[in-house]
């Protein structure tokens, strides 16, 4: 909310602050200040040179000698004598040949620096002596344009009657515009007065006018109802209070040049008096007005007297806009309607039939309360966001319709200078109670760890208009009308310490012991998991939660093999877009459209996430109770590309990673987690991984998931390139689980001090024997003495036949208390023989 | 010539000899011509057996003499030529130390972790423990339990996801996506009562808005919650200043501004110093000199009471962090996106 410095000053001095620590101290005190816009002062966009732009005077016009639509202006300046200039300005040719005149302008002297009146956009030029037609010229009379203050150069710039001659220009026009940006719901700094009071109280400076009781400088009497209008709240509810005023014999025309300057400085465009002042006085006092032209009130049928009714509309209801736009209302919408039907969307926006044009004479000014959250949903409703429902939704205060209707009529006898003969009537049932808190001083301590002494907490409530009962304990205080906010003893210590200033408090620590400890188990995993994985070369990788349910559709391209992801999906009511419409159930589209990115400019990805996925849970349990949806933890790995990279010693075509890699990553990470023993491997079945290249690991029973190649139609349809990609998809919660049993069923025992015994024993099997099956039959047998069995080769060929493969094993075998004889070597080969002979067909080599 | 006269010269010859031996060959050459079972020295020693009794001990001793003699000059040559051969060979072995070395991909933990954990390590100095919350949540924690009912103004400070097929439900009970970590806090509180509470509460949050180089629509936020019986506004200023002192620097001057949020009375702003200019203005701090770090405040007592501690025997405060936000200060990173469009260009960086 722009808020113009000159504006303030009306009511509160303000002029003498240095206008950067007013803005630290309006910050410090929540009021913030987003921007300052300078006019004039050094530091605008064309500050305005203090000598050379001055007041003036026109006392005479006289014709130029040598061109018809030039004039010669005498203007006073203050100097010993005046001085000629040279002008255009149409006003002033209208008064050629006129002597005496007293014409107040805005003069520049040569050396001035002002906008160039006479070219499009804004072009800053110095004025410089010259001669116009002949005619000396050294200083000019400004335009508006000229001056910054608006696009307006066809005609000079008027000042008011009473302004002085000789004046830097700057002193009457210069200007600081603030731009609040008020955090929360606070009607009451939603003006140019409720900021006053604010400064008022942050300096202990007086507020200097009332612009509240112009009722009774009026001398307006309101009444229940007038002779003129046919009031009615239905719903008194939502609507607290509705002052009607009626205003007759009004001239529809533009506003004077100060109250202008004041609406275009607080970023509202003047349109005519009217409408201008019912903004004026919604800027200045917080409260939003509306002006129906009054003969287009109509009367309820069968009377002659305009009505008013204030009632919630029939569902279906519809009225069009001021804007233009037909609306339809449903029955919790409040309406202002006449005698016929809608003429105004309570609190939002007024009626298109209604509206006050060019021919009107006579208005029916609207000042009204009205229910805060009624406003605020009807426009979320209608998408409908004005200056007044933005106003009413942050809780006017009602005490304020009467005065803030006043006011309008006082400003518009000001100034259309004409005699109107206002009537009021005010409808008010529902006055609130004066509201009263009981608070005890001591809470201001215990809530913000000061001392703040009794009587400064008075002076800094009283300061703020709060009315204090300090005789007994606790204190009662007394509410102002519009604070609105205030209605607990924690709002006043608020109140106390944002006066009183939270640049005097000192920092301390909190004095109690810290609370219980609680370890984070599931933090630590996740951190440990983490810090493995980028051991293993692999990139931390963190993507968006909502994906393009699509992308579901992706991960199984051929549409009999349904992908079976966990739950339903939680789908979003609204969308930025269909790629951000769902929660994930799977971490695997993240991975793909990541790899896809990427490899617009890097041959090499491989990459980890370590995240939540999204469900909707049919059956609830007690963890998702709550919210029905179940949040797991997954881990997804990806790798593709070369597997090196490139590299002066080995030859420049790189094989590319393929599953092996994955593997061995999944193997090192298995033997960090303590689980190569209890992980189960087999071929695994999942749509979205190439059938014959895909690995289920499980463990004590339960999925861990899957890993593989990425199947190539799915490859396709995430527009990968045509080279193996890799990916592991993993139940986090079923790895730590296992990892903590492995963990907590760790015994070391002693380490032989015994040099172990290797050998090599190479086994033909079935070509469809899975390694794993044959390397877990060695070890079983092999208890307790062999210690390490790895496969080093594999061979298939004539030598082994066809359907067989031959798996070469190193094995090293170790007592733990002596060392091995060959007798011990032998008896241990044999019964490793005979075991896999017995159990897995399995035919030593060369045997 | 006497046997002493040969004895003599063939010493001499041999320690001639034994400087021009240049090689290890040359050397067992002469080895095994002096001293070797077939040596001169070794036959010299064999003739004693053959000379006057009388001349015996003393030729036997000199022979022995030389013989010693001349294996300690040969161990001492020995060593000179492999020290030379090895030299002469390391020089060969010579490479070009600065060729690049086994390429090993290293990896990378993302940014935000990185920093998530820096703010953990901060935080748990002071007592602080982690504590985690659902992102997909109910209404009314995200909301009316934090003071912020249905059509309340304050609700514009969200921009929210809703998850469709829950919005016939009622009020309160329909499902969102959490804008900011707050509803963590009744969670922890309903789940700590009565014990005092200092806790840490990070995780993603979600907001329904045009993403942009300062705006995702997803980020994390990391909020904090002490709750005990004599917690202060006071407290809440010296523990932010000290979180300020650890992240940003001791040097950097901490200021509290009075700020609005509905779940906090008092509420304030935090600023800082700014980190790049350190109070003299830059574009980051919008030539202020402060960059805000946190919003903070008392615990309101609606928010309290909705945790199940009594706001007339309880206080406490209550701060929120962005965790993008430092970060992209600290590095100059001028585009949020990169966050979790996981360029790796970037990622790599850190
Ligand atoms: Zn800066």
């Amino acid at each position: 909310m722009k808020i113009p410095l000159s504006w303030l000053t009306d009511y509160v001095q303000v002029d003498d602050l240095p206008i950067e620590a007013l803005r630290q101290r309006l910050d410090l005190a929540g009021l913030e200040v987003e921007t300052i816009e300078v006019i004039g002062y050094p530091g605008a966009e064309l500050p305005w040179d203090p000598k050379k732009v001055i007041t003036a005077e026109v006392r005479a016009v006289r014709p130029h000698p040598n061109a018809d639509r030039l004039v010669l202006a005498e203007v006073d300046y203050g100097g010993e004598a005046p001085e000629i200039v040279v002008t255009g300005a149409p006003s002033l040719y209208d008064r050629l040949g006129e002597a005496n005149l007293h014409l107040k302008v805005a003069f520049a002297w040569e050396g001035a620096e002002l906008y160039d009146g006479h070219v499009e956009g804004w072009r800053k030029s110095r004025l410089k002596q010259t001669r116009i037609r002949g005619e000396p010229s050294r200083a000019m009379v400004c335009s508006e344009k000229e001056l910054g203050l608006s696009e307006a150069a066809e005609d000079i710039l008027y000042l008011p009657p009473d302004t002085p001659v000789g004046l830097p220009l700057v002193e009457v026009l210069g200007d600081y515009v603030l731009d609040f940006d008020i955090k929360g719901p606070f009607g009451h700094l939603q003006s140019v007065y409720g900021i006053a009071r604010e400064i008022a109280a942050l300096y202990g400076r007086p507020l200097q006018a009332d612009p509240l009781n112009a009722a009774e400088r009026l001398g307006l009497e309101p009444a229940a109802a007038g002779d003129f209008v046919d009031l009615e709240i239905a719903d008194p509810e939502l609507c607290s209070r509705y002052t009607a005023t009626m205003i007759r014999d009004i001239e529809v025309a533009p506003s004077p040049l100060w109250l202008q300057l004041r609406l275009r400085r607080a970023g509202l465009r003047p349109i005519n008096v009217i409408v201008d002042v019912t903004n004026y006085v919604m800027w200045e006092l917080g409260e939003p007005l509306h002006a129906f032209d009054y003969h287009e009130v109509q009367p309820r049928p069968g009377e002659s007297q305009p009505a008013i009714i204030v009632r919630c509309a029939k569902a279906g209801e519809q009225m069009t806009t001021l804007d233009g736009e037909d609306r339809t209302f449903d029955d919790q919408m409040l309406l202002i309607t006449d005698g016929e039907g809608p003429v105004g969307i309570a609190g939002v926006m007024g009626g298109l039939e209604s509206e006050v044009g060019n021919a009107t004479e006579a208005i029916l000014l609207e000042a009204a309360n009205f229910h805060f959250l009624n406003i605020r949903r009807t426009s979320q409703q209608l998408k409908l966001h004005t200056e007044a429902s933005l106003r009413f939704g942050k809780q006017v205060d009602p005490a304020l319709a009467l005065p803030a209707a006043a006011r309008a009529v006082e400003l518009l006898q000001t100034v259309t200078n004409a005699t109107i003969d206002p009537a009021i009537a005010d409808l008010y049932p529902g006055k609130p109670e004066v509201q009263t808190i009981a608070l005890d001083p001591a809470l201001v301590d215990r809530i913000l760890g000061v001392e703040i002494p009794h009587a400064e907490q008075i002076r800094l409530l009283e300061a703020l208009e709060f009315k204090i009962d300090a005789e007994v304990m606790p204190w009662t205080v007394r509410v102002p009308s519009y604070r609105l906010d205030v209605r607990r003893p924690i709002d006043l210590v608020e109140e106390i310490g944002r006066i009183y200033g939270y640049d005097r408090f000192p920092g301390t620590l909190i004095e109690e012991p810290i609370p219980p400890l609680r370890r984070n188990r599931a933090l630590e995993d996740e951190d440990r998991l983490r810090d493995m994985l980028v051991g293993l070369g692999l990139d931390e990788v963190i993507t968006y939660s909502l994906i393009d349910p699509v992308d579901e559709e992706r991960l199984h391209p051929e549409p009999d093999q349904r992908l079976t992801l966990p739950g339903e999906p939680v789908a979003l009511q609204n969308t930025l877009s269909p790629e951000r419409s769902q929660m994930r159930r799977t971490l695997l589209p993240g991975a793909l459209r990541t790899a896809w990115a990427n490899l617009r400019y890097l041959s090499r990805i491989a990459t980890f996430e370590l995240g939540r996925i999204h469900y909707k849970v049919a059956e609830p349990d007690a963890a998702t109770a709550e919210t029905g949806v179940e949040e797991p933890r997954r881990l997804s790995i990806l790798l593709t590309g070369p597997r090196t990279p490139l590299w002066w010693r080995e030859a420049a075509a790189e094989p590319l990673l393929d599953y092996f890699d994955l593997k061995g990553i999944v193997d090192a990470l298995l033997q960090r987690l303590n689980l190569t023993e209890p992980v189960a491997w087999a071929a695994g079945n999942h749509p979205s991984f190439h059938p014959g290249r895909c690995a289920a690991v499980s463990v004590a029973g339960q999925v861990l998931g899957v890993l593989g190649e990425l199947h190539p139609l799915v490859r396709e349809a995430f527009d990968l390139p045509k080279q193996p990609v890799l990916l592991l998809d993993w139940d986090l919660e079923v790895l730590f689980e296992a990892a903590a049993d492995a963990e907590a069923a760790k015994q070391v025992g002693s380490l032989s001090p015994y040099a172990p015994v290797h050998e090599d024993l190479a086994l033909v099997v079935d070509e469809a024997m899975p390694a794993v099956s044959v390397e877990r039959v060695i070890r079983e047998a092999g208890k307790p003495l062999v210690n390490e069995v790895v496969l080093f080769d594999v061979y298939r060929g004539a030598q082994v036949g066809s359907g067989k493969k031959s798996l070469a094993f190193s094995l090293s075998y170790q007592a733990p208390n002596r060392s091995l004889s060959d007798r011990d070597v032998t008896k241990l080969r044999q019964r490793i023989i005979r075991t896999v002979e017995r159990e897995l067909g399995a035919q030593l080599r060369g045997g | 010539m006497s046997s002493f006269e040969a004895l003599e010269q063939l010493h001499h010859q041999a320690l001639a000899e034994l400087v021009d031996a240049a090689t290890t060959e040359a050397l067992k050459g002469w080895e095994d011509r002096y001293l070797g079972r077939k040596g001169q020295i070794t036959q010299q020693a064999r003739t004693v057996g053959q000379m006057p009794k009388e001349a015996r001990p003393a030729f036997g001793r000199r022979v022995n003499e030389i013989k010693t003699l001349l294996e300690q000059a040969y161990e001492t040559r020995l060593a000179e030529i492999r020290n030379a051969e090895l030299q002469t060979q390391m020089t060969r072995e010579a490479i070009d130390v600065t060729l690049p070395g086994r390429p090993m991909v290293p990896g990378h933990l993302h940014l935000t972790i990185q920093a998530l954990r820096e703010l953990y390590d901060i935080w748990a100095k002071m007592g602080f423990e982690v504590y985690e919350a659902p992102d997909v949540e109910l209404e009314a924690y995200n909301f009316d339990l934090l003071n912020i009912p249905e059509y309340h103004p304050a609700r514009d400070m969200w921009d929210t996801f809703w998850v469709k097929g829950t919005n016939d439900q009622q009020a309160g009970d329909r499902r969102l996506l959490r804008t900011h970590t707050s509803p963590g806090q009744i969670r922890v509180m309903r789940e700590r009562y009565p014990e005092p509470i200092r806790v840490i509460l990070p995780g993603k949050c979600y907001r329904y808005e045009q993403i942009t180089v300062r705006a995702e629509h997803q980020f994390y936020q990391m909020e904090g919650l002490a709750v005990g019986r004599a917690i202060t506004l006071t407290d809440l200023i010296g523990t932010v200043t000290q979180f300020s002192h650890l992240y940003y620097g001791a040097d950097r001057q901490v200021r509290v501004r009075s700020s609005y949020f509905p779940f906090t009375e008092p509420s304030v702003e935090v600023d800082t110093q700014c980190i790049l200019c350190g109070g003299e203005g830059c574009a980051v701090c919008k030539y202020t000199g402060w960059l805000e770090i946190a919003g903070a405040g008392m615990v309101h007592p609606v928010v309290l009471e909705n945790g199940g501690y009594d706001p007339d025997v309880w206080s406490g405060f209550a701060f929120g962090f962005g965790v993008e936000r430092p970060a992209m200060q600290k590095y100059g990173v001028e585009d949020i996106r990169l966050f979790y469009g996981n360029d790796l260009r970037f990622l790599r960086q850190f």
